[in-house]
């Protein structure tokens, strides 16, 4: 079972922010347990983001991206209450969706 | 005369003191600078937020949460029980910091055994213990209240004691105290400042920051791993978990550090 988002969303004048924190292994693949056997990939390979119905995010991370990642986000044109709703899968076809409203 | 070199050494002490506030080390200021972009979007949340999951859930052996465990402020009370911590709990006779009364709970309530509870105290990265998940969420439930550890029972008072005694006692192949590296002001290993302990000042802002999240090694550390780590570091034997000598520290910790408002599980290098 994944981990839940935390999501803060807030207007700041006509400006959304959205910030999102995922709880995540990131495992790129490369590091070796204390067997020295590698470690299997497992990471985020795509991940969505959309606000008031509307998807303004459709992206693909990989490896490079550290554990437990966050991303920010600025946006004109989204107004208080807008439902933001996020999701990602992983490698291993893990899903995670979580949703927040705009403050 | 000497009202005139009183009068100079007034001027003196004016002048040099706001002059003396700008000059701030420029690495300390960069560190804060640090700990202040990470402020937000703490890691130590995704813990917070598998910690509530975790107590609500029925589990161990009895099958039952952990709501109603009493963590000082009656059973079931999570809101400002950490900032009143470490306590005297008479059901256990024992003052107890809240991780040892969190997993008190686990034993009696829950139905763990006693070894369960110790089994495995700390965590990875890549294998979170639940302790630390459960710590996160009470602890975080006294954000923005001002640590007031009780001090009033005679228990409570005789840990305070032996906390601070413990603090300066000055052993082990090193010949070092907890107060050799925590003593004086303004010292640091590398870039890690090193908090004065034995001052209110400086207990203040350690204490109202702890447990906390290491980017460095990607995990959540309590209160209890530091004091046992730092015996570690001195090249003691490690007191052990949730014994009375590391619950007497942590007293005397809250104890010296009270009044701060509590910051919440914080960010560290």
């Amino acid at each position: 079972m994944s981990d839940p988002m935390k999501i803060r969303a807030k207007m700041n004048g006509d400006v959304a922010e959205i910030r999102v924190l995922m709880g995540h292994p990131m495992e790129t693949g490369q590091r070796k347990d204390a067997a020295g056997k590698p470690i299997p990939p497992h990471f985020i390979q795509s991940m969505t983001v959309e606000v008031g119905g509307k998807m303004i995010v459709d992206g693909q991370i990989g490896t490079s991206v550290s554990r437990n990642p966050v991303f920010g986000f600025k946006m004109k044109g989204a107004k208080s209450g807008d439902k933001v709703v996020i999701s990602w899968v992983d490698n291993k076809g893990d899903k995670r969706s979580d949703s927040v409203a705009i403050a | 005369m000497k009202y005139r070199i009183a009068i100079m050494a007034a001027l003196v002490a004016t002048w040099t003191g706001p002059v003396l506030a700008q000059e701030k080390d420029p690495t300390i200021a960069g560190i804060e600078k640090y700990r202040e972009m990470l402020g937000d979007d703490n890691p130590a949340e995704l813990y917070e937020a598998r910690g509530e999951i975790l107590w609500k859930k029925a589990d161990g052996p009895n099958r039952v949460s952990l709501e109603k465990c009493d963590l000082g402020l009656g059973p079931g009370v999570v809101k400002g029980a950490y900032a009143q911590s470490p306590r005297y709990f008479a059901d256990a006779d024992r003052v107890m910091d809240i991780e040892t009364r969190i997993n008190w709970c686990r034993e009696k309530i829950q139905g763990f055994s006693s070894a369960d509870v110790k089994k495995k105290p700390f965590g990875s990265a890549d294998k979170p213990s639940q302790i630390e998940d459960l710590l996160a969420y009470v602890v975080t439930a006294s954000k923005g209240m001002k640590i007031a550890p009780p001090n009033s029972h005679p228990k409570e008072k005789e840990a305070y004691e032996l906390g601070k005694a413990l603090f300066f006692v000055r052993a082990g192949p090193y010949d070092f105290s907890c107060a050799s590296c925590h003593g004086e002001d303004e010292k640091r290993i590398r870039l890690q400042g090193l908090p004065n302990l034995t001052t209110p000042r400086d207990t203040k802002a350690s204490h109202a920051a702890w447990p906390a999240y290491r980017v460095s090694t990607s995990r959540l550390h309590s209160m209890q791993w530091r004091i046992n780590d730092c015996y570690r570091q001195q090249r003691f034997p490690e007191p052990g978990y949730m014994t009375d000598s590391v619950n007497a520290l942590i007293t005397y910790l809250a104890v010296t550090g009270e009044g701060e408002l509590y910051k919440g599980p914080s960010l560290k290098r």
